[in-house]
């Protein structure tokens, strides 16, 4: 058994609640019954109205009851920052860090312990924005999300604001997908369907198991004939890499929340395509204590041809990672 | 994502102001993992039976307001919630006859962190009733 806790991005029941088919009670209820007691969300998303309009107390109040009803954590609020927000020219600077602290300000009414920034926001609006989570006792922290990793320039460049700034409120939030081992079968699939013949979606696969330069693989696809679709599976290779979660440990003392990201989990509680072993590993080496949240990305590659069942899958990866982190949960048996 | 939930099956009607009958209507979802304030919808298409229509003849509806395209470039102030269902009504004097018409609908939106300004498109057969 190791400190590391289990958690649910609502974002992994998008395709249920985009569709009136699940409420926020059905989303925490139904982590609560997975014994996924911590809680993150996209604010926009699970929030009507915000940022631009507002969310009433009575709202708030509402979540808070939620939480208290079922037992659950807020562990982040994911906010965006829409600094293309006006046509032709960027947001101001100021303008940044004002949305942010106003971001700030909504993770403190939902009793968050994060908030979540975007990784193409610059490292000097978040260090301008830290002084006011410190005084909110939020900390903010930035995703990095493929095709950013750890050693990427951009990383490095806000692992170097985070320390000179000296705060403690910034940190990082790495999210799964960045340690893509293998090419996700619902990836092939969905490009099958839009046309790419077998040999070249077989080709692709084995490239990316074999780690091929993604440049190389993309001109091969074309002098096998692929065209469109073809091309379009290879060039993922150009977002997607199987970087090494041993990454992490370099810095684990401002990693405070992790997103579970999958793409598929299998019957016998596999995700083909991450690393998860392996992850759990290097995180339990580092001394990590804080939230894995799901994080299904599977939804959007399979909703052309049937209708994903997110709470399935969900509750798929919470027995795996009940099973990794050593504790025991009979709740999570299949019904 | 959500492209093929965009097109709302529940409404399908003729629009009448004043007597006449200007255009028809759908209701419309954004095709994304949230909402989005409307300064960020840089373009809706709307075609039916394969025609489309005038950028500035299709009108956007929420929360009791309606906006041309061209006004929600500059409108901070309200969004396209997600899975909100907008009213799209396409101008087009005497509207359409009834029976089936092919919609197809798109969206561009301008989304901050993506190196890209994304179309999302859907289409589908709604029946208008006589």
């Amino acid at each position: 058994m190791s400190d590391i806790k289990r958690g649910v991005s609502l974002y992994s029941f998008q395709n249920e609640t985009f569709q009136g088919k699940m409420t926020l009670e059905d989303c925490v209820r139904t982590c609560a019954e997975m014994g996924a007691m911590g809680i993150e969300i996209i604010g926009e998303q699970s929030f009507w109205g915000w940022p631009e309009v507002g969310v009433e107390e009575s709202v708030i109040a509402e979540w808070h009851a939620l939480m208290r009803k079922y037992g659950t954590t807020p562990v982040s609020h994911d906010f965006m920052l829409d600094y293309k927000r006006y046509k032709g020219r960027e947001m101001p600077f100021d303008e940044q860090v004002a949305s942010v602290r106003n971001d700030v300000d909504f993770g403190a009414r939902l009793g968050m312990k994060y908030i979540r920034a975007l990784v193409s926001i610059a490292p000097e609006v978040l260090v301008a924005a830290a002084p006011y989570a410190e005084e909110k006792g939020i900390k903010i922290l930035i995703e990095v999300h493929a095709p950013l990793h750890f050693d990427h320039p951009w990383i490095i460049r806000h692992a170097e604001a985070y320390e000179k700034s000296g705060s403690a409120a910034l940190g990082f939030l790495p999210d799964m997908g960045m340690f893509l081992h293998a090419y996700p079968r619902v990836w092939k699939e969905k490009f099958m369907r839009l046309g790419v013949p077998r040999d070249i979606a077989d080709y692709v696969e084995k490239a990316y198991a074999d780690r091929v330069l993604s440049e190389y693989v993309i001109l091969n696809v074309q002098q096998m004939g692929g065209t469109g679709p073809a091309i379009a599976m290879a060039e993922v290779m150009r977002h997607n890499a199987a970087f090494e979660p041993k990454r992490m440990l370099d810095f684990m003392p401002r990693i405070h929340n992790v997103h579970g990201k999958f793409y598929e989990m299998t019957a016998d509680y596999v995700e083909p395509s991450i690393p998860y072993d392996e992850i759990i590993r290097v995180l339990r080496q580092g001394g990590y204590s804080g939230y894995i949240c799901s994080e299904y990305e599977g939804n959007r590659w399979i909703e052309d041809a049937e209708e994903p069942d997110s709470v399935e899958q969900v509750r798929r990866q919470q027995v795996m990672l009940a099973n990794l982190i050593g504790e025991p949960a009979p709740q999570l048996q299949a019904a | 994502m959500m492209d093929n939930k965009m097109i709302c099956t529940d409404l399908f009607e003729n629009v009448v102001e004043d007597g006449a009958t200007v255009g028809f209507a759908f209701l419309g979802r954004l095709p994304y993992y949230r909402g989005l304030g409307l300064s960020m919808i840089e373009d809706i298409q709307v075609a039916v039976d394969g025609e489309a229509i005038a950028r500035d003849a299709i009108r956007f509806s929420v929360h009791g307001k309606t906006y041309t395209l061209d006004e929600m470039e500059t409108v901070y102030d309200d969004r396209w919630n997600f899975g909100e269902k907008a009213r799209i009504v396409a101008l087009k004097p005497g509207g359409l006859a009834p029976g089936k018409h092919r919609i197809e609908f798109a969206v561009r939106m301008r989304v901050s962190y993506l190196p890209f300004v994304p179309t999302t498109k859907d289409s589908k057969e709604l029946a208008l009733a006589a």
